[in-house]
């Protein structure tokens, strides 16, 4: 994408800045998006609506919150340590946006072409840990530090489980770089990672029950790094009031919320480019069909939005079923449960593709 | 099930003279009045006797009998002297099934019962209540301190019948 | 030398998205163990007790509504038959039946209120919504009948307010049908759920005889293991004349007297409430519902103390009449007065989580706490 813009207009600033600005764009916008979704998706599962008169069904809710919240004064505590205070929130934005530089939307768009992709994105999402101790800190209120601390134990624990289903999917693909294994897996479903990859033999069908494992791993603790329920013990919001940011108010507030979005959709696309195939389409490409060429980037784009709405779909349902774990049985499950699974996983798979 | 007779009959062949008489012409339950220092005593047997086993003590309640004589104060208001504040106990058997009322009364200048909190737990709260509402000193309850009333609320105790709001609390107007 | 360690207090404040109401509680906290924990309480204080001196006894009941605010026809209930039974009138059958039915109701929607609110404190936010959509149902047959949605003044002394409107009968059997498959989906979704188990069984366990010396009651001292419940120990009103059953905790998923025992004993209850309410919906006899309401209320001397079984345990009110038509004195225990004396001793050695698991596993309304 960078190489066709500067082809395009010759200047490194310039070529840059746009290359930025797009996944930017985009983001904000499913955020959006998102937060509606959130609101319907809730609403129709406890039986009531939602809201439905701004817009048509509500969708311009979000706007006008936004609105709301730019106008609203910008509180800070007297006692509070201001310069942490109004670093914090942009830190914890940062963390989760700059995952996006790594992702591939589709096969021609993709912020930088690194080839230590997923390393890279594993590494930037732990910015998000110091932004959120450093909220909790600078808030200069019990109840914050409390909702901090538990979350950077939360999401230091549970990036070891993360870490280790990555490591499965390198071993087993041989590489880094997230182009490369949405590539791999071609545009057909029954070559994905999660029915156990592109070459056809024996081992293909002796992966596939590691392979769902590695992705209910991977899922349950990409759902911990977030904070979403039943994870979501720092924001509790019927034990601390709202942990971490509960004496942030307008739009600092609005940035820790739109992070929380952001980071949802990267790791939904992570694990959907690591398991289902990323951007390709699972029955083959109508630019192919019709043989028009230029049609392929578009649809890829589709299919990976499709494919990270979902998830993020299943992410925001299980919030509104299940209740939440106490913080020492969160961590029981990270490290006497899902840390053992992920281990064995690993050397099954390892075995396996030895084969 | 014992009558509230037979309880008295016990008590008194137990406890001699500090159980002081029964009422018994009310229209609804028989009340046994005892002496406000020996209370404790009588609890703990009316909870451990094998053939009574209170072992729940429904309601303690404190009552202003307002039988003193009323005198009219500097500024025109009523003030009670003289009289009696009482402490009402209705205790239940499970095991049994029956139920006894006791009352104990003190003077109002210098209200001091002893406290049965070491018999039923349940007392704990209830005690501070009475204290609170109507200035009863509990003996040896081990944090006798006002509950209902802020913590350091100055003029007096709320459910006495010659009791007036203060002007001021803290700075603030007291009536509205 | 030893480390000088100093415990941390937290205030979990007044204003708390979980504590119920306005209730203060004073933790003590090493890390995130509990080592004591003090109630304060007195925010909602509203001197019902001095208010009732004042008044005449039937201007007396709509403060008492205002006490229990989620109960409120069960607070009626136990005001009017205590000065019944100092006066010795006898109210008509039909009266009989009806304060039934509708305390009957009162107590499924209380108990929906509390079993919606604690799983909003565990963190499940989806049966709050289906228990307060089934409440809707009852608060609209509590306004068909007397107008009022929360607080009712509907039962008067010797008879009731208003007599019931003529589709009643008919809304309530569509009401006990629709409701029987919601308990078994609030099950399925909340008491079975293996998160849920986790996080209330075996937290807060209150041994039987540590229950009894505290004086609670309800459906805490019945998730002890104790079948203790007036309506079949000490029958009032017309409760003899029903056939229904008194659940106790078992310790099905823990210990005897924890959490989750608590919260199920309130689940059944609202099973058998609607038993009740069917068997007398059927039976209403014809009258007059104020043909007995007296002209002047002026009791005899005396005392009386009365208790009725009230969704969160035993409502007392202990009433002392001098001959003249004002109460000489009313004292009302209430049963979540009494219920959250026990809070200290359950927290003792849990986390910070638990002690709002426990606290709502006790169910109080601070209007009583306070009056």
């Amino acid at each position: 994408m960078y190489q066709l813009l500067y082809n395009f207009t010759g200047d490194v600033i310039i070529s840059t800045i746009v290359v930025a600005l797009i996944p930017l764009t985009i983001i904000l916008i499913y955020a959006l998006f998102a937060i509606w979704l959130e609101r319907k998706v809730s609403a129709h599962m406890q039986d009531r609506l939602g809201p439905m008169r701004t817009g048509w069904h509500g969708w311009l809710q979000t706007i006008a919150d936004m609105i709301k919240m730019i106008q609203k004064e910008d509180t800070i505590a007297a006692e509070a340590d201001k310069k942490l205070f109004n670093i914090a929130p942009v830190l914890v934005f940062t963390g989760s946006f700059a995952a996006y530089a790594a992702i591939p939307f589709s096969s021609a768009l993709i912020g930088s072409e690194i080839e230590v992709g997923l390393f890279y994105i594993v590494a930037i999402s732990s910015l998000v840990v110091v932004g959120i101790l450093m909220a909790g800190w600078a808030s200069n209120n019990k109840y914050s530090l409390l909702g901090a601390m538990r979350s950077a134990a939360q999401i230091v624990s549970y990036e070891i489980p993360t870490a280790l289903v990555v490591l499965t999917m390198v071993m087993y693909t041989g590489t880094f770089s997230l182009t490369k294994i949405s590539e791999m897996q071609t545009p057909y479903f029954w070559n994905w990672n999660i029915l156990g990859g592109p070459e056809f033999g024996i081992t293909k069908f002796l992966l596939i029950p590691f392979m769902i494992v590695a992705a209910s791993i991977m899922f349950i603790s990409t759902l911990a790094e977030v904070n979403r329920t039943p994870f979501d013990i720092p924001e509790a919001e019927s034990e601390l009031v709202a942990g971490y940011f509960t004496e942030y108010s307008g739009m600092k507030w609005g940035m820790f919320m739109l992070a929380e979005y952001a980071n949802m959709l990267a790791v939904s696309a992570v694990v959907s480019i690591l398991f289902f195939g990323g951007y390709q389409s699972p029955f083959g490409y109508l630019g192919n069909l019709l043989n028009i060429k230029w049609l392929i980037p578009f649809e890829q784009i589709f299919w990976f939005l499709l494919k990270g709405l979902i998830l993020v779909f299943v992410q925001m349902w299980l919030r509104w079923t299940l209740p939440r774990l106490r913080v020492d049985q969160l961590m029981t499950v990270c490290w006497k449960y899902l840390i053992p699974y992920a281990v064995v996983n690993l050397i099954f798979v390892g075995i396996i593709s030895l084969l | 099930m014992k009558s509230a007779e037979e309880i008295f009959e016990i008590l008194k062949n137990e406890f001699g003279e500090a159980i002081i008489s029964i009422e018994k012409d009310l229209p609804t339950e028989p009340i046994i009045s005892i002496n406000p220092f020996e209370i404790k005593k009588v609890c703990m047997f009316l909870r451990d006797n094998e053939e009574l086993k209170f072992d729940s003590l429904m309601v303690l309640s404190g009552v202003d009998d307002a039988n003193g004589e009323k005198i009219k104060d500097e500024d025109g208001t009523e003030i009670i002297k003289g009289g009696t504040l009482s402490v009402y106990y209705h205790l239940y058997s499970i095991p049994f099934k029956h139920k006894v009322t006791l009352k104990v009364s003190t003077p109002r200048e210098n209200p001091q019962v002893e406290s049965v909190e070491s018999v039923w737990k349940c007392a704990d709260w209830h005690e501070r209540e009475a204290y609170d509402m109507f200035g009863i000193i509990f003996l040896n309850h081990p944090d006798l301190r006002r509950i209902l009333m802020p913590y350091d609320w100055e003029a007096g105790y709320p459910l006495r019948k010659d009791y007036k709001n203060p002007e001021f609390y803290q700075g603030m107007k007291v009536p509205y | 030398m030893a480390l000088k360690t100093e415990t941390m207090i937290l205030n979990m404040g007044p204003q708390h998205p979980s504590t119920h109401g306005v209730l203060r509680l004073e933790l003590e906290l090493e890390g995130e163990l509990i080592k004591n924990v003090k109630p304060h309480i007195g925010y909602l204080h509203r001197c019902f007790e001095k208010h009732a001196e004042a008044m005449t006894y039937p201007q007396v009941i709509p403060y008492t509504d205002r006490m229990d605010y989620l109960a409120s026809m069960y607070n009626n209930f136990g005001y009017v038959l205590a000065v019944e039974k100092l006066l010795g009138i006898q109210v008509p059958e039909r009266v009989e039946y009806i304060r039934v039915i509708m305390g009957e109701l009162q107590r499924i929607a209380s108990h929906l209120v509390a079993i919606g609110t604690y799983g909003l404190d565990i963190g499940a936010f989806t049966p709050f919504l289906y228990c307060f959509r089934d409440r809707e149902k009852i608060l609209s047959l509590f306004e068909m009948t007397c107008g009022a949605r929360l607080l009712y003044n509907y039962m008067w002394i010797g008879g009731l307010s208003h007599d019931i409107h003529p589709d009643f009968v008919r809304l309530t059997k569509e009401f006990i049908k629709s409701f029987r498959p919601t308990i078994d989906e609030l099950n399925y979704l909340l008491s079975y759920n293996k998160i849920f188990i986790e996080r209330t069984a075996n937290i807060g366990v209150l041994p039987l005889d540590t229950a009894i010396n505290y004086g609670v009651t309800g459906p805490v001292l019945r998730g002890s293991g104790l079948a203790f419940d007036l309506r079949k120990n000490e029958p009032y009103s017309i409760y003899d004349r029903f056939d229904f059953d008194i659940p106790v905790g078992k310790g099905l998923m823990g210990t005897v007297g924890d959490c989750w025992d608590r919260y199920y004993v309130r689940v059944q209850e609202m099973e058998q409430s609607l038993r009740i309410i069917e068997q007398a919906i059927d039976q209403i006899p014809e009258g007059d519902v104020q043909a007995a309401i007296p002209k002047r209320i002026k009791p005899p001397k005396g005392t009386v103390y009365f208790r009725v079984e009230n969704p969160r345990g035993e409502l007392g009110y202990f009433i002392i009449s001098d001959g003249s038509p004002n109460p000489f004195r009313v004292k009302v225990r209430a049963p979540s007065f009494v219920n959250l004396e026990v809070l200290g001793e359950l927290c003792k050695g849990h986390l910070v989580a638990d002690v709002v698991a426990i606290l709502g596993s006790i169910d109080i309304v601070l209007g009583e706490v306070d009056r």
